[in-house]
């Protein structure tokens, strides 16, 4: 047994290497395994002979708090029960990825000093309707304990969640220390609560408010925020549209010297923008207002000069209703720009290539498929560093081929950004052998989201199923961790995928497969697979039944209008009693269908809240 | 000139294109409707709307689209399959869980259009329909799509104010005053003239535009700009050379003429259907003759 010093400076990769061979070390050897029986007093010096860390706990504790991924703080807390216990008294970030895999009493006995929560509620594709309303994921049960037990926490981060109102009151109002709210994607709110948190937050640091589906009454709430608050480093409402006093945010502006991230909604004009900008130059990230305004040469200048000196800027979003007759402005800002959202602004190839050519740094770029093939060819010429790229569709429902972008865009951009690891991509059409190219262009893709937006589309060359296509992607691409897939496929692809993914995590299919083969293929050959979600197709209860023994490896299943009836998922229910197996079913559809069906681990049981809709086996 | 290729069924089908025209205004409503443009509050005396469904909206709306279909009615079309598919679910797709969203969802655990369909044969191409969360967009994204639709396409005005022959600043640079005005209501037209937004709607599309007829000058403009909007140029192939003429200066000769031509045609006052583009174009004209919803005819 050897005694290992650690310096207090050491690097946290050394640290968390140090940390896993421990933890491997430790499993091999029975006598370092202490039973969950076990009554060893965390607070008293341990047995030096049985113990991996002959130190007083203090000194573990102090080493334990350099880590910071939940991922490594769960390795951590499974080697024995030393490091069980030195572990929960230093974990102050909880992450809890769907908040009915655990319930709050649960956590708050668990962890005693939590100062930043994240929680997850609702299956994704919620996002797209597919979850009735009223399902659940309301956060208020969780602010109750919270209150209780975290009365000094400071971080609320919430991803499709429900809340209301009067949630958000209470949670101003009861956590003195309260620093930052992020919503992202939830619901059941409206600004009466952001009116909340801003006049009793008085520390607050950060308001990040993202495409929730809430109600917007009027933009009073900005007004809410005391003179006496200059705390705020993050403001974003971006995507509330009612019209907000400028006078309160110039103010707000002025008196936040740390602001580093504002972003605006459309309310804010040009002008207006400008001077927020000679207000805060040290901005980092920036979300325009209005694009589209009528300025005067003195004030397209002012805006020039104003976007030039702010030499931190690395975000750029924005860009509501735009015009281009003012894109110039940006120039100067664009060489340091890291990531640019133009994902609201309906550019065209032009209009993208003058701003790509003046943003040489960009490793992200989100935009809209107005930009066509031609735009991205400029991405491609333009852009070698680019890492991240997002294509959305301005008309998705719009049939015509005429309109986007196709398979040459995706090649060209693939040519010249070889770094490419991240790609969201809404085309028409797509062909095998463009894939294929693409992944050889980019072998390090680690998010493959490809949504060839008709249905069941072929190779539209040579008519064949896309399965070569993901299957070049899953060959190649070997960190390959998030896959989305589109177009007609077989159990070919499923295969590939089963064969070869080895690193995936996350995999979104809709409309395809032939049987249930296919889902088997995914469910026996993806060791790492954690969240699955599926929508139309042909898998069944020999599929579903075939990943009995994987749910409880994984977050979360989802298969809906897919051919799962009601005694599959007893049986399900049965042999697993921790996975929550729920089903909602269609109206007006079969009594045996299960039309929906969503499972999950839970240490939690099931859930107490189910709405009447959803029943849960 | 003939109505029959408005497709006017009478009562009945009038009483269709009631409903879904209720549920079109609702699919592209919005939290941020709200700021829609401030439309010239015209009375149109639509004495004779076709087809029924009344001459104005009596819904009391919390929807501002609603509002703004109010003052045209509506008007009768034949509706196709396709129609009643496409609109039923793009209502769907776009619902959002505001309380002013009408959704069948809130107690009705179903929220979509049932699918029966054989997930292993999906809708071809041509006839497709659309699907409830497909292409998987976020709603707050599809809202600001239609959003963005509902506003002329910056784009096309700026490139028809170009090609037009008259005065092309429009917009008024020297009136700063109104610009440095920071109480302003900020309105979604690009020129300081208030617009004058019409409902254009095609034949056979479910879903209408508007267009603002104060950011034209000509009649050239207009016609480029419904023609980018309408896609008119990829519908109707290669037998398009000079877009404007077909669609406008249509002769009557030709109207019967069963090719790939547009008419451009709207209701006047008096409830007569009229061929755009007879009239001189100046703002009497705009004011009082093409109201109450431009329709494009095949």
């Amino acid at each position: 047994m050897q005694v290992v010093w650690l310096r207090s400076s050491l690097a946290l990769r050394d640290l968390q290497a140090f940390i896993q061979h421990t933890v491997v070390y430790c499993k091999m050897d029975p006598k370092l395994q202490k039973t969950k029986n076990s009554s060893s007093n965390s607070a008293n010096s341990p047995d030096s002979t049985h113990s991996l860390f002959p130190f007083p706990d203090e000194v573990l504790e102090r080493v334990l708090s350099f880590l910071h991924s939940h991922k490594d703080r769960s390795s951590v807390s499974l080697v024995c029960k030393d490091w069980y216990d030195a572990e929960r008294w230093t974990r102050t970030k909880l992450f809890i990825g769907n908040c009915y895999s655990v319930s709050p009493e649960i956590v708050a006995r668990r962890f005693p000093r939590i100062k930043s929560v994240t929680l997850k509620g609702k299956p994704r594709f919620s996002d797209f309707n597919l979850v009735p309303q009223h399902w659940g994921a309301d956060v208020h049960s969780w602010l109750v304990v919270f209150a209780k037990v975290y009365p000094f926490l400071e971080e609320l981060r919430l991803k499709r969640m429900t809340l209301n109102d009067e949630s958000l009151k209470f949670l101003a109002t009861s956590f003195p220390g309260f620093k930052a709210l992020s919503l992202l994607s939830c619901e059941g709110f409206s600004t009466d609560g952001l009116k909340a948190i801003a006049t009793h937050c008085k520390n607050l640091t950060e308001l990040d408010i993202q495409e929730n589906g809430m109600d917007d009454l009027g933009g009073g709430w900005l007004s809410c925020f005391s003179e006496n608050c200059s705390s705020l480093e993050v403001l974003n409402f971006a995507s509330l549209n009612s019209e907000v006093s400028f006078d309160a945010l110039e103010k707000l502006v002025r008196r936040c010297k740390s602001l580093r991230i504002l972003k605006v909604n459309k309310s804010i004009t040009l002008d207006q923008l400008q001077q927020l900008l000679v207000l805060a130059p040290q901005l980092i990230e920036l979300g325009t207002g209005s694009f589209q305004q009528e300025l005067t040469p003195l004030q397209y200048e002012g805006l020039g000069i104003a976007f030039s000196n702010c030499k931190n800027l690395q975000t750029l979003s924005g860009f509501w209703e735009d015009t281009s007759l003012h894109l110039p402005v940006l120039y100067s800002a664009c060489p340091s720009l890291t990531f640019l959202n133009l994902s609201y602004a309906t550019l065209r190839s032009g209009e993208l290539a003058k701003i790509v050519a003046h943003s040489p740094n960009i490793r992200r770029l989100w935009v809209l498929d107005t930009v066509g093939d031609k735009g991205l060819e400029a991405v491609g010429s333009s852009c070698p560093f680019l890492e991240e790229l997002r294509v959305f569709p301005a008309d998705p429902f719009e049939q015509d081929l005429h309109h986007g972008v196709t398979e040459a865009g995706f090649l060209a951009v693939s040519r010249g950004c070889r770094k490419l690891h991240y790609v969201l991509y809404f085309c028409r059409q797509m062909t095998n052998a463009a894939v294929a190219t693409i992944v050889q262009n980019c072998p390090d893709f680690t998010h493959f989201r490809l949504c060839i937006m008709n249905p069941g589309e072929r190779d539209y060359l040579t008519n064949e199923p896309m399965d070569e296509a993901f299957g070049a992607v899953v060959k190649t691409c070997t960190n390959l961790r998030r896959l989305a897939l589109s177009g007609l496929l077989t159990d070919l692809t499923f295969e590939y995928i089963g064969k070869y993914a080895k690193n995936l995590e996350a995999l979104s299919v809709a409309f395809a497969g032939s049987s249930d083969r296919g889902m088997q293929c995914v469910l026996q050959g993806c060791p790492k697979l954690r969240k699955l979600e599926i929508r139309d197709c042909p898998f069944g209860n020999a599929a579903l039944l075939s990943g009995i023994e994987k749910y409880e490896t994984m977050r979360s299943l989802w298969m809906s209008a897919c051919n799962v009836t009601m005694s599959a998922c007893k049986l399900l229910a049965k042999e697993m009693p921790r996975l929550n197996v729920e089903v909602m079913r269609d109206e007006g559809s079969d009594e045996s269908q299960a039309d929906k069906v969503y499972i999950y681990r839970t240490v939690a049981g099931s859930r107490r809240d189910a709405p009447p809709f959803v029943v849960t086996l | 000139m003939e109505n029959t290729f408005l497709g006017c069924g009478g009562g009945i089908s009038g009483g269709i294109s009631t409903v879904l025209r209720e549920e079109n205004n609702m699919a592209m409503s919005s939290e941020e409707s709200s700021s829609y443009p401030d439309e010239a509050e015209l009375e149109l005396g639509l004495g004779l709307s076709l087809g029924g469904g009344g001459a104005k909206s009596k819904s009391k709306p919390p929807l501002p689209a609603v509002a703004a279909a109010g003052p045209w009615g509506q008007y009768a079309r034949i509706l196709t399959a396709k129609d009643f598919h496409s609109v039923v679910s793009t209502k769907e797709s776009s619902s959002s869980s505001s309380s002013s969203s009408v959704t069948k969802t809130n107690n009705n655990p179903s929220c979509g259009v049932k699918r029966t369909a054989e997930p292993s044969s999906p809708p071809g191409r041509s006839g497709s329909s659309q699907v409830v969360g497909w292409p998987p967009i976020r709603t707050y994204r599809i809202q600001s799509l239609v959003n963005h639709a509902k506003s002329p396409m910056t784009e096309e005005i700026t490139s028809a104010l170009d090609k037009c022959k008259s005065n092309n600043t429009i917009v008024d640079k020297t009136n700063i005053g109104s610009n440095l005005n920071r109480n302003v209501a900020k309105e979604k037209g690009l020129l300081k003239k208030p617009s004058l937004f019409v409902k254009v709607n095609m034949d056979g599309i479910p879903i209408g535009r508007k267009v603002d007829l104060n950011a034209h000058r000509c009649y050239k403009t207009l016609s480029q700009t419904l023609d980018e909007m309408f896609k008119l140029s990829a519908a109707v192939g290669a037998t398009r050379s000079n877009a404007e003429e077909q669609v406008v200066m249509t002769k009557p000769s030709r109207l019967m003429n069963v090719s790939s031509e547009f008419v451009l045609a709207y209701e006047d006052k008096e409830g007569d259907w009229m061929l755009v583009g007879d009239v001189p174009w100046d703002d009497n004209t705009v004011a009082t003759v093409i109201l109450s919803g431009c329709f494009l005819a095949q």
